[in-house]
């Protein structure tokens, strides 16, 4: 039931070059839609030169991605998952009008976002410390003695997307966390009502599609050629 | 009669908040659109600067004026400043952001302070690039070609590519505001098939804004990365492929072109309709048009890689899918034309660019014709012929389009006419200036005269003197409308909500607007450029 | 004076009539429709203007005009598609027996090398009325090999041959361009096509200080360079015999069929194990570093001259896809 501070929340909240509150918030919505499209195209021109080197140099491909830590892959994921679970029940919560338990679950969407860029800062500093990282001092081996770097200039090439596109990936993780955070701090003022929490919604939106794009960069980096036999 | 007319002021968006801090921190679409004016403005003498060194040095054969590297990043520069600062952002940032909103009835565009921060990143970008051009300039070619741009260029690649980056966003975010605004803020009775020309023609730029920016940006990040951390996406000598890069850039750039091109054939559209005083001619079709360039312009990238080293097959088909793009073109040309038939024409001079438009893109769009043919494109691709070519379209189409809609739009949005007389021989000396300067470089480029060369061999001289003779009266006729729309904006006669009695929103409300634009929403129950029902009345200022 | 000023280049090529042919056609059309437009707006701006037509008459559209300026157009552009595909076609398919030329693009110049082993910069001599193939590669940026006056232009690459040929048609002297910006001396990059008859290239390419014939310094790196070692002329060898190899396709270990043209040859000599054949192990050591341009130049061709023989062996050393 819609409360009368609770109508004046949503009221501050107008702006007034739209005609009414149902306008504001369905073109708030479709803009996150349309930024989500550039934010698709972005990743496009990584995942397109992916895809057109790994064809062209599988061996090469196959050797570095089977350097990737796959347990930890594994339990990014499901980190991710769950923080887009406890995003989305955010969402819920704020619509139902329950603050303290939408600020709750948005801590907690925060701290998986925190946990999964902890993994990864853990990741990026095994694959540093094995000169993996592209550059003049960079020098793979596969770690097998008995089937050494068939093509390490190409490796390099695989890394170097490795690292740009999980880099680009974790730099809106960070924007994400820092998003979850403003609600956080917007939602503990009170600013979120039943009537008035797209904001919430738009920045789930912008979380789920973080999500979605490190579900397809895991198999296409760690899983697709783990078991391959060299 | 240019009489300074004191009269008592009605509150507009102009006058309703005085104060620096009231024009940096405004949210007002027609507020943002002159700051846009104005930077871009800045930004078009800064390539034109660069236009005139490149045009004085080939007056002799020898590089003789400034240094190879000088020249080298002379022609860098200019393609950098003109594509990524100012046509790009040109009609939509500027007329696009003051027009849209008013075309469809509403307060504003769907995101005002997403549109400003559009303006201060459009700024940070420009600030960025023109720091990398004080640092000592970039000499890449606009296209950055690797390896050279990643490996071997000894300039500031990095800055210049960020601020591009940058900019990349201001695009993208305005694009993204106006499809929001088109398909959500339209005014009740507004259907698609009554809006204006102007926005379905900013609404397909604005796709490819928003689709196709993302692209050349990661494009140029990986370009920046290659150059900091010698990796080599794109260095054959680390295993990269430079062919990749071509690919990646072309990708948008191609594209690009259409964002440049498609707003000034929505103001032609305005234009033709109006002093014809006729619906437009096959609206639809010129609607559809439009979003058939948007999405063919996606297909055809590889044009521009015809001698690069792509296999035979791919050229064909995207010969195959050049030739297809270009049929949309031609539908709105043949449409506009018949626009004017039986209608009622007036000489003004927004009417003198579009015909001038018209023309011009014809002859740009033609030559794209002969682009596209592979046969052709081997002898004069990388030649002057490409120079002539997307000048044609580019400034004969363009810039004219842009000039045609500052001239139509300018009484609205500054209350103001601009005198007649000028303003049409600043037109004629822009059209002729503009031929003599370009139509010899077709020439020039099928008798081989390559581009991007600062000396060229002797017998390239006379139609290199030509070339630069026609800059200069071009140069005249951009000078003279800075010169008389800085006059009228003090002694220009005062204009009314319609001096040209044309049909749209936007001229049912004073000129200049308040700044919520309309006192009340309006209600629209009439069909596009219904010339029919507007009632004829002689237009009596500007002359 | 039209000499000095002229607004046409020659045509020296056997494809140069063909691409002007096309040339004048498109000229003619677009001619014709420019001045179809500029009239017609003319004509309407005139005969309708304000001051004799003040009441418009509204028209929305018309169906059948539309498709008459959507379809003629259209039909138009696949006219200009067929005949320009033919010629691009044409330029694409190198002829049988033409001669071959290796070029070198750098900043900034040309470096030409025949088969003979005649070297060149800046200068290339040709004869008239043969086929010449160029295979062509950059040491360093892309450059663009272009001939005005023959109508033909391809890139030249780092890390890949690219190739182009023509067939010279008149004697003269005609100028070459880089045509794809390199860098300070782009403009620079520039150099001649010497056409001469027979037998005036023959007598040129047996003056000079000639190092022996490009195939011949390539057997010699062979050798030096210690690839017989495993490449031996029979099927003992730790790597595969490469008789015959060029121009036939090849079985590679995952199940691909290449087919060895130059850039197979020269990506197996730098990066040996992008590719391994069918039955081989990937041990061949780069040779990325250790070898010029000008020494891949001179191993390719003379891995191209190898031609197989029949009495090593019944079956094909290099195993190939039936």
């Amino acid at each position: 039931m819609a409360t009368s501070p609770d109508i004046e929340i949503a009221e501050h909240a107008f702006q007034h070059h739209f005609g009414s509150m149902e306008q504001q918030r369905e073109t708030a919505t479709f803009g996150m839609w349309m930024f989500l499209l550039t934010e698709i195209m972005f990743f496009g021109g990584l995942f397109c030169s992916y895809l057109v080197y790994r064809r062209s140099y599988y061996q090469a491909f196959v050797e570095g991605s089977q350097k990737m830590n796959i347990i930890l892959g594994a339990v990014n994921t499901a980190v991710l998952i769950c923080s887009s679970l406890t995003m989305a029940m955010g969402v819920r919560a704020a619509q139902l009008g329950q603050r303290k338990l939408m600020v709750i679950l948005l801590l907690v969407t925060i701290l998986f976002g925190f946990g999964f860029l902890g993994i990864k800062a853990v990741e990026y500093h095994e694959h540093w410390t094995n000169h993996e990282f592209p550059g003049p001092n960079f020098h793979f081996e596969t770690g097998d003695p008995a089937h050494p770097a068939t093509d390490p200039q190409h490796t390099e090439i695989y890394f170097s997307l490795y690292w740009a596109m999980t880099g680009l990936h974790a730099l809106h993780m960070v924007i994400g966390v820092g998003l979850v955070t403003w609600l956080v701090v917007a939602g503990m003022r009170g600013a979120f009502t039943p009537e008035y929490y797209n904001p919430v919604e738009n920045v789930g939106l912008y979380w789920h599609f973080v999500d979605l794009v490190w579900i397809y960069l895991f198999p296409l980096l760690y899983l697709i050629s783990h078991k391959h036999a060299g | 009669m240019a009489t300074a007319v004191q009269t008592v002021e009605r509150e507009n968006y102009l006058n309703s908040n005085y104060g620096l801090k009231s024009w940096l921190l405004t949210t007002d679409h027609k507020r943002i659109a002159l700051l846009y004016l104005m930077s871009i403005t800045a930004m078009f003498w800064l390539g034109g600067f660069f236009a005139m060194m490149i045009r004085l040095e080939l007056l002799t054969p020898a590089g003789d004026l400034v240094s190879s590297d000088t020249y080298n990043k002379m022609f860098t520069m200019h393609g950098i400043t003109m594509v990524f600062f100012f046509l790009i952002p040109s009609v939509p940032a500027v007329i696009g952001n003051f027009v849209i909103p008013l075309m469809v009835g509403a307060k504003d565009l769907a995101f005002p302070r997403l549109n400003l921060a559009s303006w201060y990143i459009y700024m940070i970008g420009a600030a960025l690039a023109l720091w990398g051009f004080m640092l000592g300039g970039v000499d890449t070619g606009w296209t950055f070609y690797t390896p050279f741009s990643t490996g071997y260029s000894k300039t500031h690649v990095v800055t210049v590519a960020v601020g591009i980056f940058v900019v990349g966003f201001s695009s993208i975010f305005t694009g993204l505001n106006f499809i929001v605004t088109i398909h959500r803020m339209r005014a009740p009775g507004l259907t698609w098939s009554r809006l204006p020309l102007f926005c379905w023609s900013n609404y397909a730029a604005s796709l490819i804004m928003v689709l196709g920016t993302p692209v050349i940006a990661i494009t140029l990040l990986l370009v920046a990365f290659e150059r900091l951390f010698h990796i080599g996406v794109f260095n054959p000598q680390l295993g990269g492929d430079p062919i990749l890069f071509q690919h990646l850039f072309w990708f948008y750039s191609h594209p690009a072109v259409y964002i440049m091109i498609l707003p000034g054939m929505g103001v032609i559209s305005e234009v033709i309709t109006c002093f014809s005083r006729k619906r437009a001619f096959g609206y639809e079709f010129v609607a559809l048009a439009s979003i058939a360039i948007a999405v063919l312009g996606f297909l055809v990238w590889a044009h521009h890689m015809f001698v690069a080293g792509i296999s035979m097959y791919s050229a064909l088909v995207f010969s195959l899918l050049s030739y297809f793009v270009a049929i949309p073109s031609a539908v709105k040309v043949f449409n506009w034309t018949a626009t004017m038939y039986k209608g009622s024409v007036r000489f003004d001079t927004p009417m003198l660019y579009a015909w001038g438009f018209i023309g011009l893109f014809t002859m740009g769009g033609l030559t794209g014709v002969f682009l596209a043919s592979l046969g052709i494109d081997v002898h004069v691709t990388d030649t002057y012929f490409v120079v002539a070519h997307f000048h044609y379209v580019m400034v004969g189409g363009m810039v004219l389009a842009y000039m045609a809609g500052l001239h139509f739009w300018w009484p609205k949005i500054t209350g103001r006419m601009y005198p007649e007389p000028p303003a049409k021989l600043s037109a004629l000396l822009v059209f002729v200036g503009f031929n003599l300067t370009f139509f010899p470089q077709f020439v020039l480029g099928y008798m081989g005269m390559p581009r991007r060369y600062h000396a060229y061999p002797p017998e390239f001289q006379v139609l290199n003197v030509l070339s630069t003779a026609g800059a200069s009266v071009l140069a005249v006729g951009y000078v003279l409308p800075m010169i008389y729309f800085l006059w009228s904006l003090r002694y220009g006669e005062p204009a009314g909500p319609n001096p040209w009695n044309a049909v749209g929103l936007e001229w049912m409300t004073p000129s200049p607007p308040p700044t919520h634009n309309f006192d009340e929403t309006p209600v629209v129950t009439w069909e596009a450029y219904d010339y029919e029902h507007q009632p004829q009345e002689e237009i009596t200022v500007g002359h | 004076m039209w000499k000095n000023f002229p607004l046409f280049p020659e045509a020296a090529s056997s494809l140069a009539g063909q691409v002007d042919g096309l040339y004048f056609f498109l000229v003619a059309v677009s001619a014709f429709f420019t001045v179809l437009i500029f009239v017609t707006i003319f004509i309407f701006a005139i005969k309708y203007r304000r001051q004799v037509n003040p009441l418009p008459t509204q028209i929305e559209g018309s169906l059948p005009l539309e498709l008459t300026w959507t379809l003629i157009p259209l039909g138009i552009c696949m006219i200009f598609f067929a005949w320009g595909s033919l010629i691009y076609f044409q330029e694409g398919r190198v002829p049988r027996g033409a001669m071959e030329v290796y070029a070198i693009g750098k900043q900034w110049m040309w470096k030409f090398e025949h088969e003979t082993g005649q070297r060149e910069i800046n200068q290339l001599h040709v004869p008239i009325g043969r086929d010449v193939k160029m295979i062509m590669s950059s040491q360093d940026v892309i450059h663009s090999f272009f001939v005005p006056a023959f109508r033909i232009k391809t890139d030249v690459l780092p890390g890949r041959y690219t190739t182009t040929w023509f067939h010279a048609t008149k004697l003269g002297t005609y100028h070459l361009f880089c045509a794809e910006y390199c860098g300070t001396q782009h403009s620079g990059m520039i150099g001649e096509v010497v056409v001469m008859d027979p037998s005036a290239y023959q007598a040129w390419l047996s003056g000079g200080g000639v190092m022996g014939s490009l195939s011949a310094n390539g057997q010699q790196l062979f050798q030096q360079l210690g690839c017989a070692t495993c490449h031996r002329a029979d099927t003992q060898g730790r790597g595969p015999n490469l008789a015959g190899v060029f121009g036939k396709p090849v079985l590679l270990d995952d199940g691909r069929t290449v087919f060895a043209d130059e850039n197979y040859l020269r990506e197996s000599i730098l990066n040996p194990n992008a590719k391994i054949v069918s039955g081989f192990k990937p041990i061949m050591p780069t040779f990325q570093g250790q070898v010029s341009e000008e020494n891949l130049a001179a191993l390719v061709a003379y891995i191209k001259s190898l031609v197989q023989l029949q009495q090593a062996s019944n079956r094909p050393a290099v195993p190939v896809n039936d």
